[in-house]
This record gives C-alpha cells, sequence and structure tokens, in this order.
C-alpha cells in the first residue's frame, strides 16, 4: 500500500496501516543511516522549507538533516509569531512561501490548527512540526519507533504518559498513535494540566495518582513542563511537582522491569526526571533522538511520493 | 400609502390574538385588524393566505460597527440586513469607534438611522467611559439623546463595586443596564469553550463557570439594589439556572440568548472554523439543552442574534486571532422557526421573544398590532426554502457558520411604519 495523504498534520485519523508504513520506512531509512555515505538521491531536485514560527533548533535541524540526507534543497525561515500581530498574516507568509515553489514545507507553529489552515491554501505538502497544544506528530512517530524497537510490538503496550497533558502536543500525538496501533494509555499529573474529556480520546485511562499510571508500565513517558507557561496557577513550585510527579528510581521500580522511560526533552533536570533515571540503563532519550531523523526522513518521503531506494 | 394585509394567521401575543385576519394600516398606523376588511381607496393588498402576520421582530442585539468601523457594517447595510431577516427595531451596542459613550455618538446613529436606514434603530449607550470600566458614562445624558439602555457590551465590568453603583445611577436615570456577563481571569487566553472538543483541537478551553459566575455577580448586584437588569446573550445552563432562581425570588432580571446557542455546539468548532468562533462560546449538547429548557419555561425573555460582522480578513487567520462573532440578522428567523417545529415553543411564544418581550425590556411602543399603534409588522413565510449563501447576505460582513445551509422559514415583507421595506 501507499501513503493516499498530502499533509502529515497530525496521527489522528491516520490508519494502523498507514502508522506501520510510516514507521517500517523509517527501519529503512535508520540502515541509510548506518552507512559510510548517508545520502540518497530520492528527493533530488525537491524543494523543502522549514518554515519556524516558533524557535526549536533540535526538531528543525532534524527535519533539516533528514531532508539534506534524502538530497532535498531545503530553506530555513524563522518567522516570529510576534509579526502577526504586526501585519503579517499566516496567508501572506504561505504566499510569499509558495513563490519559492517549494514541494514541502515543514511549519512548527504556536497556534492549534495552523496547519490546518496553511494545507488548505497551498498545494504543496505540509508537515506539521507542531502546532501549539495540538500534535506534533513527527515527535509521536519516534516515540512509537523507539517503543517498537524495543518491544517488537505496539498492541497490548501500557504507555505511562505523566505531566502537563493539558499543553502537551507530544500527549495528543502519542495519544493518537498509541491507541490506534492497540496500545493503552494511562495520564498521570496534576488535575490543572489534565484537559476534561482526554479519556475520550481512546483508549486512555486518567490516573490521579503517577504511581498508578507508571504501575507495570512498558513504557514512561515523562513530557516537559513548560517552566515559562505554567506560572503560578498551575502548580504551587517545582520542588513540590517532582514529588509528586517527577521520576526517581524508587518510583521507576513500580514499572515493569524490562520498562524503558522516555520524554521529548529538553529535560528539566531534577523536575520531570532524576538524572539516575535521566541516565540510566532504562532511560531511552538517546534513541528518541536518534530516530527523530529517521522518522521525518520517512515522513517527507512519503509525502513526496518517491521511490523508496533498494538497498 | 395605505395598505392591507389579506387573509393571513395574524399573532399577536400583546392582544392574545391567534387566528386569521386582515390587517388595515393608515397613515403609517394600525387602523384595524378583522375580518373580510373592505380596501379603501387607494389601498395596497397584500396577499397573506398561508402566511404569519406578526408585530415587527424586535432585535435587542445588534452591533452596526458605524461609526468607525464601517468596513464591516454600516448603518444603512446593517439596517437592510435587518430588514431581510424580518426586523422591524434593532438596538445597536455602543462598541462603535468612537464608544457611543456621550450624546454626540447616540445623535449621529440615530439621525443617519432616520435618514438612511431601512428599519428603526435604538442605540444601546455605553455603562462606562469608553467602556473603559472606570468611570460611568454620562447616562443621563445618553438617554436624553434616545438611548435605550446601557451596557458595555463585548466588554465586562470587571469591577464589582463599579457594577454596583452603574446599576443604582441607571434606575436614578430609569434607563436599564444589560450586562455582558464574563468573568475575564476565569477566560484566560481561552478560544473556545472548554471541553472534549477543545482537549482534542488542542485549544485552549473557557469554562462554563465565567459565564454563570459572572451572571451571579450581576444577579446577586441587582437584587442588592433592587435595579433592573438584563443579561445578554447567555450560553450556560448555570446562567439559565442561576436567573431562574432569581426570578423566582423577584429579582428584576431579564435575558436574552442567540439562535447559535440553541443550534450550535462547540463541534461546530471542528476544522478549526473561525465562523463558529464567539463569545460567549458555542458549548456542549447539555448547555443547548439547558437553554431549550429555559426559552421554554419562560426564564429566558427573549433571542436576540447579536449579530457581529467581521471583514473576511479578520476571520481568514488562525483560530487563536480570528475575531469572535457572527451575523444573525438574516438567519435568526429560520432557526428560532426550528424552536417551533421541535416543540419547544409555540409559534406566539416565539412572537413574545422575538418581538413583544424585547420591546418591552427596552420601554419601546412596539411590539403589538394594537389598533392605533407604528405599523410594524413582519409577515413570515414559514415554508420559505432558500440556501444562505456569501452572495444572498444583504450584511456587509459573511461571516456566518451556515453559508451553504439550507434554511426554512423567513420573512415574506418586512414593513416598518406601514412601507414594506423588505419582500421576499
Ligand atoms: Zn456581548
Amino acid at each position: 500500500m501507499g501513503f493516499k495523504h498530502k499533509d502529515i498534520i497530525g496521527l489522528q485519523g491516520l490508519t494502523r496501516e498507514e502508522i506501520e508504513l510510516l514507521l517500517d520506512t523509517a527501519e529503512n531509512m535508520k540502515e541509510i543511516m548506518g552507512r559510510d555515505i548517508k545520502k540518497v538521491p530520492t528527493l533530488r531536485g525537491k524543494t523543502v522549507v522549514n518554515l519556524f514560527y516558533e524557535a526549536s533548533t533540535r526538531t528543525r535541524t532534524s527535519f533539516e538533516i533528514a531532508a539534506k540526507r534524502l538530497s532535498a534543497d531545503t530553506i530555513n525561515i524563522s518567522a516570529s509569531t510576534s509579526s502577526v500581530t504586526k501585519g503579517e498574516t499566516l496567508s501572506d507568509t504561505a504566499r510569499n512561501v509558495l513563490a519559492m515553489k517549494p514541494d514541502i514545507i515543514v511549519m512548527r507553529h504556536a497556534a492549534s490548527g495552523a496547519h490546518h489552515y496553511l494545507a488548505q491554501r497551498v498545494s504543496c505538502s505540509v508537515i506539521n512540526a507542531g502546532d501549539g497544544a495540538h500534535e506534533h506528530p513527527s515527535q509521536g512517530l519516534l516515540d512509537m519507533l523507539t517503543m517498537r524497537q524495543k518491544f517488537g510490538r505496539l498492541e497490548g503496550l501500557k504507555v505511562a504518559i505523566v505531566g502537563d497533558i493539558t499543553h502537551s502536543r507530544v500527549a495528543r500525538s502519542d495519544i493518537f498513535g498509541l491507541t490506534t496501533m492497540g496500545a493503552q494509555v494511562c495520564l498521570a499529573g496534576p488535575p490543572t494540566m489534565m484537559p476534561p474529556g482526554i479519556e475520550r480520546l481512546g483508549n486512555v485511562v486518567v490516573c490521579s495518582d503517577m504511581r498508578e499510571a507508571i504501575s507495570g508500565a512498558d513504557v514512561v513517558m515523562m513530557l516537559r513542563i513548560q517552566l515559562e507557561r505554567q506560572g503560578k496557577t498551575l502548580l504551587p513550585t517545582l520542588r513540590e511537582y517532582a514529588r509528586y510527579y517527577g521520576l526517581n528510581p524508587e518510583k521507576l521500580k513500580l514499572a515493569k522491569p524490562e520498562a524503558i522511560v522516555m520524554h521529548p526533552g529538553p529535560i528539566n533536570r531534577g523536575v520531570e526526571l532524576s538524572s539516575y533515571v535521566a541516565d540510566g540503563d532504562q532511560s531511552a532519550i538517546l534513541t528518541q533522538v536518534e530516530n527523530g531523523v529517521a522518522v521525518r526522513m520517512a515522513m517527507l518521503y512519503h509525502v513526496s511520493g518517491g521511490e523508496l531506494p533498494t538497498a | 400609502m395605505n395598505l392591507l394585509i389579506k387573509g393571513g394567521r395574524v399573532i399577536d401575543p400583546s392582544q392574545g390574538i391567534d387566528g386569521t385576519f386582515d390587517i388595515l394600516v393608515e397613515n403609517g398606523l394600525v387602523k384595524e385588524v378583522g375580518s373580510m376588511l373592505p380596501a379603501p381607496a387607494g389601498t395596497e393588498t397584500v396577499d397573506a393566505a398561508g402566511l404569519i402576520v406578526t408585530p415587527g421582530l424586535v432585535d435587542m442585539h445588534v452591533h452596526l460597527r458605524d461609526p468607525g468601523l464601517e468596513y464591516k457594517e454600516d448603518i444603512v447595510s446593517g439596517t437592510k440586513a435587518a430588514a431581510a431577516g424580518g426586523f422591524t427595531t434593532v438596538a445597536c451596542m455602543p462598541n462603535t469607534k468612537p464608544v457611543n459613550d456621550n450624546k454626540a455618538v447616540t445623535s449621529y446613529i440615530i439621525a443617519k438611522a432616520q435618514n438612511e436606514g431601512v428599519v428603526n434603530v435604538v442605540p444601546v449607550g455605553a455603562i462606562t467611559q469608553g467602556s473603559k470600566g472606570e468611570a460611568l458614562a454620562e447616562m443621563g445624558d445618553l438617554k436624553e439623546a434616545g438611548c435605550v439602555a446601557v451596557s458595555d457590551d463585548g466588554h465586562p465590568v470587571t469591577n464589582s463595586e463599579l457594577m454596583r453603583r452603574a446599576l443604582e445611577y441607571a434606575k436614578g436615570m430609569g434607563i436599564m443596564v444589560i450586562s455582558h456577563a464574563e468573568d475575564l481571569s476565569l477566560v484566560g487566553d481561552g478560544v473556545m469553550n472548554e471541553g472534549f472538543t477543545a482537549t482534542e483541537l488542542g485549544l485552549k478551553g473557557i469554562p462554563w463557570a465565567a459565564e454563570d459566575a459572572a451572571v451571579a455577580r450581576d444577579v446577586y448586584l441587582a437584587e442588592c439594589t433592587a435595579s433592573p437588569l438584563h443579561v445578554a446573550h447567555i450560553s450556560t445552563a448555570g446562567s439559565v439556572r442561576i436567573i431562574r432562581n432569581a426570578k423566582a425570588r423577584g429579582v428584576k432580571v431579564s435575558c436574552e440568548t442567540a439562535p447559535h446557542y440553541f443550534s450550535l455546539t462547540d463541534d461546530a468548532v471542528r476544522g478549526y472554523n473561525t465562523n463558529a468562533k464567539m463569545n460567549p462560546p458555542l458549548r456542549g449538547a447539555a448547555a443547548v439543552a439547558a437553554i431549550k429548557e429555559g426559552l421554554r419555561d419562560g426564564t429566558i425573555d427573549a433571542i436576540a442574534t447579536d449579530h457581529a460582522p467581521h471583514h473576511l480578513d479578520e476571520k481568514d487567520v488562525e483560530f487563536n486571532i480570528a475575531l469572535n462573532g457572527i451575523v444573525g440578522l438574516e438567519t435568526s428567523l429560520p432557526l428560532s422557526l426550528k424552536l417551533v417545529e421541535e416543540g419547544v415553543l409555540t409559534l406566539p411564544a416565539l412572537v413574545e421573544k422575538m418581538s413583544c418581550n424585547p420591546a418591552r425590556i427596552l420601554g419601546l411602543d412596539r411590539g403589538t398590532l394594537k389598533v392605533g399603534a407604528v405599523a410594524d409588522l413582519t409577515v413570515i413565510d414559514p415554508n420559505a426554502a432558500w440556501t444562505v449563501t456569501a452572495e444572498g447576505l444583504a450584511s456587509k460582513s459573511k461571516n456566518s457558520p451556515w453559508l451553504g445551509e439550507p434554511m426554512k422559514g423567513g420573512a415574506a415583507y418586512t414593513i416598518v411604519g406601514g412601507k414594506i421595506v423588505y419582500q421576499r
């Protein structure tokens, strides 16, 4: 089967087969990355525009490397969201970017739904590199790839996601992707960071206590706390947050012995994760980063409808 | 010119009339309501067989955007949209540019409406100077200039002490306060109703308590000052409950809702549809049911449109930064007629909520077909089938969530002061 979508706006709505295809392709891409010459001509002559309205060196670099390994020409545009208030609208920017005749626009934007808006207005492919508190599909895919590599499957896994669910696009993409693949997702976090109705998103359970969520879990996904965003109303102090919702070796013992610990990064050490856990044997955080490039290569490849290189 | 409206189902709750009658209009006034009325020489006849004849509809909450924001709407286009929607009188909110917080702006609106408008326009002045919520506006002057109520619509009066004084002062001036009830600290940077849809879309939610808490405060302030209060555009079950209880205790409170709050849920936001972005936001199914119950049991006195025209450029943007509001004058009647089809309201009860009650609340000599009354009438075709299109809307702005949707029912004739100002 092929991948039939012009864009990848989110993991919601993708079928199990499509997600599997993306993950399988990412495995192939990882194989390419293991070669001496880590470059294939798949996207030669294609132009990828990285349009970032929010600073994110990690995600942008990862997409840029992915595009370059596929031999695409890449252009990076950093736009400030504040330019919106100065009168430049997203549709103006889109028109300017389109004048460069890109084949793919990779966009990061602070407004949920911005990609939905863009994709309806441009003929080229749009890949969501994060929109507000909505989705971050490349992160969701790299998370799933990391889990599948460890356990050989996603179906039936118990995945605990802990932290600020309300503001997390990573959580949403993980939830959409994992529940489609048949995993069970348990959420925990302060009630101030748990959005209403989240359990209706699929096979999702909300736990009042973090210990309950991680008990017997195969995967413990710790979300980043946005220190700048939380203000004084969502939690009292980081100290208390770390105590009740941070992961330390003692709490990690509640998970399965072979469980892995993940984090979308960058980590607030001592807050979401103690350094023992972040740097410990069970940490899969660096594997996540490594998988990021492969997954993004797979996404670029599938929206461009190119030919998969044979080994 | 005189007019004979023949053989329609005349519904006038102000006199308890519901039956097939003729109405004779002479010199702009209702001359006679009866059967088989002869037409004096020079009388134009309107055949209303199969149609419903009611006192002219009154929309107590519209935004005409004039002065200052005429690129969205002006008094001419707005009153044309009103006439097309079957409204003979509209009350326009003061959030113009400049704000209608003084005699000069009020007089401008009244003069322009009289000279160029198609239907009656009654201005609502501001509660506070510039609607900034800091100091009371000159309500005496506003009333004298022709304002029929005061409101800072668009913004709540956040300072409770100031709201208390506004209610007291307005009572002394004989003008009513219309509250835009919203607790801004609870709204925060929310952009839609808090709930499952917002969670799924990753959009910041607004809890219903942001409205409930503010309605409760204003109701208690009205009770404490023994002043009349009208609450604009209620959208929550809590608001209905609070106002129902207040009315039972004898508090002088009235309220309105808008067609979108009984016709749509926050599901309409899916796809980041900015034409479903409004303030208060569209709520969930339980709130819609509570609003209908409030209409049915009389807690909600009036259906107003909160007609809020915005330019395409203000809606064709990311959801977060899109402006709030939809146009509503031309879709209100068919959407409200659905309530009759669903058994929520009888036709006379609907006419009360769209004509008699808003006229009474604003103290207007409208909303009646009594002999001698100004001949403002709406002739409704309950079966008119039409589709909402951007080109078909008389309003300058096209921000309707119903574009492309079929509608049933609408005004066949809108008659203001005995003159036909709209004919389908
Ligand atoms: Zn309002």
